[in-house]
């Protein structure tokens, strides 16, 4: 049994690898998404443009002024010096932000009295928008601080100190490349799954499979292992790129990375199988793999938290591998989390693979068509 | 005007070559070309699959960019008015675009208006073009739910909207029931008769050859004859015999005649033995049977094919066609009869026990019924044929035979086994071999001959000697490493056959295995496939081509899900036989079964 499984694992690598057009999918895209994910897919903000309309034109406002512009974080486009230009200029996206300083701002500074400072922000990309305002308001509460030590004035009494634990920089970098293990993981194995069966029943090579001694379990192997290798492969390339290149901690051990690596795409090797055994061409096996693939990568906590979404949706999630995997790869990372923290996460993608890789098989010969 | 001699041709090429590039390979298609065809006349460009007929056709209405050498047509040089050209032309690829979401009438419609076709005279222009393909009672009809025939008539009219000058046809007959490729074959007359018409029609069926003014007879892209088919056919007159014997069977006789010198070609036409010989004059017995056995020999009209055959085989061996060497009965045949697999053991079914019996096999999808109530039994050893046209049902009585699709209803047995419940280990007892030869292309042929030995679970040192014996048998050793998806179409036949029979199966499945292979190639296939059913092996074979309907000792005919009749060739035929046809062919015999069927339900 093992000598025919093993030919039909060979087979299909020699498909995947002999094929140019297959060899660069596995390749070229990941590359250049892991490149373009790494560096462009970012919360950080940088050199946000604004306009300044500073009607005070005081040394206080000035100072106000430097310390927003002195971050890299904001970069002065425009000096205003009437409120009628800033809609125009938030209108045409010249500018995130308006500072406005009130021309009384001096006066109640000194005179003890809440001195008003005006934001008005693009809420179009709201956020975005909210980040800018969290950035502003930290400078603003560092300039008030700093005017109550210099003026003498006793300070407020409980004062904000933070610290970022596992990621002290805050930087979204670290929190993005281990995610990109689990996304481009999923695309290209996906891809080399799903479109196999489909490219099969094309030539009507599957056909020729089935009437052949093979058993359903295993087809289901001769197909899902080449998945599995292939994913790791792509995996370990993109870990070991996070953490050399990117410079991401690995502070965890490998083990429970690959035993959550090697559940995730079993997981994604049965839902592909699943897709390609519906699917009749390649082409709607494609559409399924993309069917499937954007609602599991917004749905997976990659970008948006899942403690933000309506509850209905967060069981939903359950579902979804990625989701379970991004946890694994996230906690091993930056946490350095061992394999015990993760049996939850184990058991669902099991189930999962489990689940799929079954109805796959039973696909493999019930699909009618 | 001048007169139609002065004109210049409807088609006119001259030195015209192109090839493919793929994956830095080139492939030429079309090798230095100058031939013409004629106004107001069919003229048949005929060969087999590979020929580079669809080249010809696309160069010709300017759908492929010409490279090298002139193509005219009505005098139009059509690289370099190429909208000028095409608005003279019609043309019908080989599957046109139907909408078949839309309506008969709402397919002529969207083609009119993409004609640009001006709103007067449609109205009668429709009428003419409905009547002429009958399509006037289904108008309102989906095009998708229109038979195979019905569709290509349907998508002549959609080219005939607009009335082109000159009207080029890419197999248009290709699977399509033999009623409606005579009706096909009649609306062509017609718009040569009645509208003066030139029309370019492509075929791998030599048969058609016979209804054309002329033909141009392609082979492996080179012009290997521009003729009238008569007198083309003309060429072995006097040299077609029919001959058989009285016990010996004719697979046997077959072989023997195939290998006696001086015989240019030997196939099996029902009963017979159709011999076209190397020189004219009467055929002696003696000559033919050194062992005396009584032999009638009846003088038979010549064909096309017996033409090409005989052509194909006098040409020089740098044009010859991959299965030539063996169809001569060369070297390679010798070791190849006895290297054929042993007669495999018999199963536990004794005796007389059919090896495929089928009891009203029903398959329905949905409301649609493809196989209904089909019945027969094939005895061990013996060729079975189902004859249809596409859509008759065959394939999907043959995906249920081999397991691949569960019958809505009767019995099966495939070697006493159901196959789709059976344990995978039954399934080693059964050959496959599908449509357009599925193999994995971007595998060499070795690798191709590996996977499959090991998917029948061969061991070694049995694994490593069946794949030589493969390589051997079938001449495939020099192409060992060669990427299959490249290979001529007779080498893919060839190795598709080869992973068939790699583990020796006692049933054979094969999916109109010679559809669009050259003559020599589907003659060598057939030898193999003679050979194999004389060692005892079961084959079933789908088919709708009449002339492998011969080779079968019986078969069954389907039409629309049922079976028509059942029977030996001989048998099927003498139905047909009326006093003015007292030989009638197996497509007669077919056409009369359709007709006997469609009579009761018209009445």
């Amino acid at each position: 049994m093992w000598r025919a499984v093993l030919a039909l694992i060979v087979k299909e690598l020699l498909a995947v690898l002999k094929d140019p057009k297959s060899r660069m999918v596995l390749i070229v895209p990941p590359l250049i998404q892991l490149i373009v994910f790494g560096y462009a897919a970012t919360f950080d903000l940088n050199r946000v443009p604004i306009a300044i309309y500073d009607q005070d034109h005081s040394e206080a406002s000035r100072d106000l002024v430097a310390q927003f512009l002195g971050s890299r974080i904001f970069e002065r486009v425009a000096t205003l010096q009437s409120a009628r230009r800033i809609t125009p200029l938030i209108d045409a996206r010249k500018v995130d932000l308006v500072l406005s300083i009130d021309r009384r701002f001096t006066r109640d500074l000194l005179t003890h009295q809440p001195a008003p400072v005006q934001l008005i922000v693009d809420g179009r990309d709201s956020n975005t928008a909210l980040i800018i305002l969290g950035y502003a308001n930290s400078i603003i509460t560092d300039f008030s601080l700093d005017w109550m030590q210099a003026h003498g004035e006793r300070p407020v009494p409980a004062v904000l100190d933070v610290r970022a634990r596992y990621n002290p920089t805050l930087s979204s970098q670290w929190f993005i490349v281990p995610g990109i293990v689990a996304v481009l993981t999923q695309v290209v194995t996906l891809l080399v799954v799903g479109l196999s069966v489909a490219r099969e029943r094309e030539t009507g090579t599957f056909d020729q499979l089935l009437v052949t001694p093979y058993r359903q379990g295993e087809i289901l192997l001769g197909k899902g292992l080449p998945g599995l290798l292939i994913g790791g492969i792509e995996a370990s390339v993109i870990i070991l790129a996070a953490v050399l290149w990117f410079g991401v901690p690995l502070r965890g051990a490998l083990f429970p990375l690959y035993l959550g690596l090697l559940l995730f795409v079993a997981s994604v090797i049965g839902i592909g199988l699943m897709i390609s055994s519906i699917a009749v061409t390649q082409q709607q096996a494609l559409l399924g793999a993309f069917l499937f693939m954007v609602p599991s990568i917004m749905l997976s906590g990659f970008a948006t938290p899942i403690a933000n979404m309506p509850p209905l949706i967060q069981d939903l999630t359950w579902l979804n591998p990625m989701r379970h995997f991004l946890i694994v790869v996230r906690g091993v990372f930056l946490e350095g989390a061992a394999s015990g923290t993760f049996l939850p996460e184990y058991a669902a993608m099991a189930g999962i693979a489990g689940t799929s890789l079954f109805a796959a098989g039973w696909l493999f010969r019930r699909r009618v068509y | 005007m001048p007169a139609e001699s002065e004109l210049p041709p409807a088609l006119r090429l001259e030195g015209v070559s192109h090839a493919f590039t793929s994956r830095g390979r080139t492939a030429a298609a079309l090798d230095g070309i100058t031939a013409r065809a004629e106004r107001g006349a069919v003229t048949g460009v005929i060969g087999p699959d590979g020929a580079g007929k669809t080249t010809l056709m696309r160069l010709a209405a300017g759908l492929l960019q010409l490279r090298s050498g002139r193509i005219e047509v009505l005098g139009i040089d059509v690289a370099r008015n190429p909208d000028d050209a095409r608005s003279r032309i019609g043309y019908m690829p080989q599957r046109f675009g139907l909408y078949e979401d839309l309506t008969v009438r709402e397919n002529l419609d969207l083609y009119a208006k993409v004609q640009n076709v001006p709103r007067a005279g449609r109205e009668a222009r429709d009428g003419e073009l409905l009547h002429m393909t009958g399509l006037a009672p289904f108008l309102s009809r989906l095009a998708g739910r229109l038979s195979g025939g019905m569709k290509q008539k349907l998508g002549l009219a959609c080219t005939l909207v607009r009335v082109p000058e000159v009207l080029l046809l890419d197999e248009p007959t290709v699977g399509v029931d033999p009623v409606s490729r005579r009706e096909l074959w009649e609306i062509v007359d017609h718009l040569v008769r009645t509208e003066r018409m030139a029309v370019v029609l492509s075929t791998s069926y030599l048969d058609e050859a016979e209804r054309c003014r002329s033909v141009l007879l392609l082979h492996e892209g080179r012009l290997v004859g521009a003729t009238d088919p008569a007198s083309f056919a003309a060429q072995v007159s006097g040299r077609s015999f029919h001959v058989s014997a009285a016990g010996t069977g004719k697979r046997q006789l077959q072989e023997r005649l195939a290998r006696t010198p001086g015989v240019v070609d030997a196939t099996i036409q029902g009963a017979f033995v159709r011999v076209v010989t190397e020189s004219g004059g009467q055929l002696s017995a003696a000559e033919l049977s050194p062992q005396a056995t009584p032999l009638t020999i009846v003088p038979v009209p010549p064909r096309f094919e017996d033409s090409f055959v005989a052509l194909l085989k006098s040409s020089s061996p740098a044009t010859a066609s991959p299965g030539q060497a063996i169809a001569r009965g060369e070297t390679p045949e010798e070791n190849g009869s006895r290297g054929t697999p042993s007669p495999p053991e018999t199963t536990g079914s004794a005796g007389n026990e059919p090896v495929i019996f089928a009891d009203r096999l029903t398959r329905r999808f949905g409301s649609f019924i493809a196989v209904d109530a089909v019945s027969f039994a094939v005895r061990r050893g013996e060729i079975f044929g189902l004859l249809g046209a596409n859509g008759a049902g065959k394939s999907t009585t043959f995906r249920m035979l081999c397991g691949l699709l569960p019958p809505s209803d009767g019995t099966l047995r495939v070697a006493g086994y159901d196959l789709r419940r059976a344990a995978a280990s039954a399934r080693g007892r059964i050959g496959y071999m599908a449509q357009k030869f599925s193999l994995y292309g971007d595998l060499s042929v070795l690798e191709n001959l590996r996977f499959f030995a090991s998917a029948y679970r061969l061991l070694e040192p049995h694994r490593g000697a069946r794949i030589a014996w493969a390589l051997e048998e079938f001449g495939l050793g020099p192409h060992a490493d060669a990427v299959s998806r490249e290979l001529p179409l007779g080498f893919k036949q060839r190795l598709a056959l080869a992973c068939a029979l790699m583990h020796e199966p006692e049933i054979l499945f094969l999916d109109e295995p010679t559809s669009g292979v050259d003559p020599l190639a589907r003659r060598e296939f057939w030898r193999r496939i003679n050979a194999l059913a004389e060692s005892g092996v079961t084959v079933l074979v789908t088919t709708h081509f009449m002339e492998e309907a011969e080779y079968c000792d019986r078969l069954a005919v389907l039409a629309q899900g049922k079976v028509l009749a059942a029977g030996d060739p001989e048998s099927l035929k003498a139905r047909a036989r009326t006093a003015e046809r007292p030989q009638p062919t197996m497509e007669d015999a077919f056409i009369a079964l359709l007709e006997a069927a469609s009579r009761p339900r018209a009445a």
